[in-house]
Formats: C-alpha cells, structure tokens, sequence
C-alpha cells in the first residue's frame, strides 16, 4: 500500500495555478479595447465557427482564451444565465457586473475544489450608454476578477500587448485606429522576433455598437473589417444600419447595397 | 430565481454548465420549473374569469405575411382592456399572435421569444420557420391541463420563410396541434366573420398595401358581430395592431399608417355596413 505524500496547500495552489497559466499560454492572444463608440474584440482566430468572442446579451459580450471546450462551457452557461434574468426581471435588469460575479465563483469553486482547473481566461465587458459607463471584467482560472480600464489583453502574449495598449492606447479612439493597434501588437512575435502578417481572414472581430437599439453586438468580417484595418481606407466605424442580405443579423460584412451605393449591372452576383 | 443551489457558494449550478440543450425551455425546465407557465400546480376548483383576448388574422401577400390583431381584452361581458396588443415579434422573421387567456398566452409569447433568442445565440445560427412552429406547438401541448381548466391558449404563428423566400402562416389547437394555413387564417371569437370577409377580399399576388386593408377589413367585420371584438375606435384613436414580415424582416406598422387605412374603411362603409361590392 502506498501511503499519500502531504502536499502543503500553497504547492497544491501554486501546481494548479502553474498548471492552468501554462494551458492558456499555449492558446493565441485576445484583446478586448475601448474606442469612443463602443468595445472592440479582437482574437487571432482562423475559425469561423468555433468563436472566441461571443453575444451574450443586448449589451454584453464574452471572450475567452484558452481551452476551448472550457470556455464555450462557461459561454452557454453565461448565455442561460443572461436570458433566465431577463426572463424573470427585464432585459435592464441584465448586468456583467452580475455575470462576472457568477463566472468567478464558478472558476473559484472548480479551482479550488475539482480535480482540474479550467484553462482559460474570460472577458466580460458591457457597453454603457457613455464611455464612462463602459465595464469590462476579466476573470482568471482561480476565480480572481478584475475590473478594468480601457482595455484587456490575455492568452500567450497577454504580457507583451498589455504592455504595448498601455502606452499606445487613448480613451475616446476611434474603431479604425483601435482595431489597427490591436492587430498590430498581435502580430508581434513574443520572442522578440520579427512581426507576423496578420490578414482579415486570420482575425475574429466583433464590437459592442453603442447606438445599436437593443442588440448591439455584430461581428465584422469581410470588406468591411478590410476597410476597417486598412489605414488608407477612410472607413473608422461600423455602418449604422445592418447588411441587406436575409438571415441572421450578426454580421456586418460591408457588402450588399446600402441604399447610397450604386449596383454594377454587370455583375452577375450583386448580393 | 436562485443561484445558489450548487456545489460551491454562488457557483453556477449543474443545470447551467450541462452541455447539448439549445432550448431555454429545456432549460428552465430543469433548473427552476416554477418559471414555467406549465409546469405549475393546477388550481383546484372551479372556473374563474380572467381576461380573454380575441380576433387574430393572418394572410400572406406577394413579399410575405400581414398579422393583425384587435386591440380588446374581455372579462365575461365587461371589457378588461381596450389597447392590449395581441400581435409580437416572435423574432426577426416571424410574429406570434394569441387568442385565449390574455394572462398565460402573453406568457407564453414571452417564453417563445426568450426560446427563439436563446437558440439563436447558443447555436448561432436562425431556427428554421418549420423549428420555431414546432417549438410553439410544444409550449401549447404543455399547456393542455392548464386548457382543460379553462384557461385555453390558441396562438398563430406566420412568418417569412428563407429558403422558400415566402410567407408560410401556421395554426395551432388547444391540444398543441399545429396545421399549416395556406392563404390566409384566422384565431380567437370573431375568427367566423373575419374567415369570412378574408375569402371574399382576400385573392392571390395581393401587394402590400392591399393586404393591409385585407386585414383591417376582416377585423372590422368580426368586430361587427363579434362583442368580444374591438372595433375601430376613432376617439380614442385606438387602432389594430398589425406586423409585416417581409425579406427584410419584421416591422409593426405605425399608427400615423393604420389611421388612414381605419378612417378610409369606415369612410367607405358608411352607408353600405356590410362593404358589399
């Protein structure tokens, strides 16, 4: 019979902790940033099915870096919680403030009492009707949350691109030059290496729109997010009205006909 | 609602972190059933009365459907309230309009809208049109003790269908039956008289605005010999409730809009009460 070894509960804590930050350095970076009209999301992200950024409510989105089947776990469960309070109160009564508070009992709680601990790092961020009343959390793999301001970067680089938004970011950005900073410090190479090219395709971005009635969370893809990151193009926000094309209106791909853009008659396809 | 039934204080519980469900309604189902509208203890007794609404029609033109409802909610031979509206937004691309015990069935619409959401959300992607007719026949089958009670829900369900690029209009049963209307339909206690002023007005490849008067037409027919029917009331400036579902999606009409189409149809029927033609 094999008699247990004593661990001490700080080496306990320190393995797990050890454990979990190595998991989610493995994983491609996140940021979260502010600009004047609402919150940008930008992950390194070939997927276009599998997210990292994700609605959870009108004015409330999630990313997360890490393991993946982990946080969308947390994801569903934030999506649940999100509509059983505005189910039973109202869609106000709906708060990250309240999310955040679940989700770090939840990370505490699996920490500290299950065999693993969840490899990931989560971000909830609110867009409120001013900058002033923007919140964003981010909450570790031990349950510890953060209030932050401005911005938040996490997974691999974390450290780095932190580093780089505390002395490139300005409150009151524009959506343009925000996201242009962000894919900048993304493609830096931790290692002190030559910087990576980062094109459109490799990028998942959304944003929190401050002026969207009700929902304001859309996903920015394709000729749009091109515009959006090229620093020629005079594009520096996000269209007011959603694309014309029929389905889900999550997506602003800035293609389709807004009513002011003239439709070739040559071309086959003009959706 | 609670929280705190986890393992650890404030966790989120169980029900929440379980994987493979899209539906709210599942979800509720096993987290706080209270919140169910049929998942509660049924009430021993007799009948009471509480409010009924009423006069529902649908009918499809050529981009879509026309959903209008009355604005009347009755209590036995008393009015309970004059400006209820009846017609919702189930989602982007569909209504929902109800007929039946006002309290439950607006509930009901509430729980639908939030299923609708939920699975949009979770799974990102839209419900197919058949998906969200089915759901609804669900909540109404669920909902069968409650209308043997008296307290009876029939619902419409009508909206535009991607794939097929169309207007699709579906019925439903007390037993959570649920039939696929072509044309046009009708639900709640004046749904005889407006069924019937919808086959005489009613013709295929109407346009929108023909449609629309369809629609107030047949409610103001069923108002006409249904009590339980609001009918146009021009002081108070109450008028029916009516969506569009269209490729662009849903949009209620505005009242500015709907004045004009009631005035024009009482206009034309003075003299002539039965708009014969």
């Amino acid at each position: 019979m094999t008699m247990p070894f004593y661990v001490s509960p700080e080496q306990l804590m320190k393995d797990r902790a050890d454990f979990a930050r190595k998991g989610i350095a493995r994983g491609r970076s996140v940021v979260v940033l502010g600009y004047d009209r609402g919150i940008a999301f930008v992950a390194e992200n070939p997927s276009r099915a599998l997210h990292k950024v994700s609605e959870i409510y009108d004015r409330i989105a999630f990313a997360a870096a890490g393991k993946y089947n982990e946080f969308e776990n947390l994801r569903v469960a934030g999506v649940r919680y999100a509509d059983l309070r505005g189910y039973s109160y109202d869609r106000s009564d709906v708060t990250a403030r309240g999310l955040a508070n679940a989700y770090a009992q939840t990370l505490g709680t699996v920490f500290t009492q299950e065999s693993k601990p969840y490899e990931v790092e989560i971000v909830v961020a609110e867009v409120g009707e001013t900058v002033d009343q923007d919140q964003i959390y981010r909450l570790t793999y031990d349950g510890s949350v953060a209030d932050e301001q401005g911005f938040i970067a996490m997974g691999g680089a974390g450290e780095q691109i932190t580093a780089g938004l505390q002395e490139r970011w300005r409150p009151g950005m524009n959506l343009g030059d925000a996201l242009v900073l962000a894919v900048e410090l993304l493609r830096q190479d931790p290692a002190g290496g030559p910087s990576r090219t980062l094109t459109a395709t490799q990028l998942e971005v959304a944003v929190l729109d401050r002026a969207r009635p009700r929902r304001t969370f859309r996903r920015l893809v394709g000729p749009l997010l091109e515009a959006l990151l090229s620093t020629e193009d005079p594009t520096t926000d996000v269209p007011a009205d959603d694309d014309p094309t029929p389905g889900r209106h999550d997506t602003l791909t800035g293609e389709g006909a807004p009513a002011d853009r003239p439709v070739d008659p040559h071309d086959p396809d003009p959706s | 609602m609670s929280l705190s039934s986890g393992g650890g204080a404030g966790r989120l519980p169980a029900a929440f972190m379980t994987t493979g469900s899209s539906s709210f309604t599942e979800f509720i189902g096993a987290h706080s059933p209270e919140l169910l509208p049929s998942r509660r203890p049924l009430p021993v007794g007799g009948m009471f009365e509480a409010p009924h609404g009423t006069t529902i029609v649908s009918l499809t033109y050529d981009g879509g459907i026309v959903m209008a409802g009355d604005r009347r909610a009755t209590m036995g031979n008393l009015i309970a309230n004059r400006d209820l509206d009846k017609v919702f937004a189930a989602d982007a691309y569909s209504a929902v309009g109800i007929a039946g015990t006002a309290g439950l069935a607006i509930e009901i619409v509430k729980l639908f809208q939030v299923e609708l959401e939920h699975y949009e959300k979770i799974e990102g992607t839209l419900l197919s049109l058949e998906g969200k007719a089915n759901r609804l026949a669900t909540m109404i089958r669920a909902n069968l003790p409650m209308a043997m009670q008296g307290l009876s829900v029939v619902p419409m369900f009508a909206g535009f269908d991607l794939p097929t690029m169309g207007g699709r209009i579906f019925s439903y049963d007390v037993s959570g039956g649920c039939y696929e209307e072509h044309d046009h339909h009708s639900v709640g206690s004046g749904s005889l008289f407006a069924r019937g002023a919808m086959k005489k007005l009613w013709r295929p490849g109407l346009d929108l605005a023909a449609a629309i008067r369809v629609a107030v037409e047949a409610l103001y027919d069923a108002a006409d010999d249904d009590s339980a029917t609001g009918g146009p009331d021009l002081s108070r400036r109450i008028w029916p409730t009516l969506a569009v579902v269209d490729v662009e999606g849903l949009q209620f009409l505005d009242d500015d809009a709907l004045a004009s189409v009631v005035e024009q149809i009482v206009a034309d029927r003075r003299g002539n009460p039965g708009g014969a033609r």
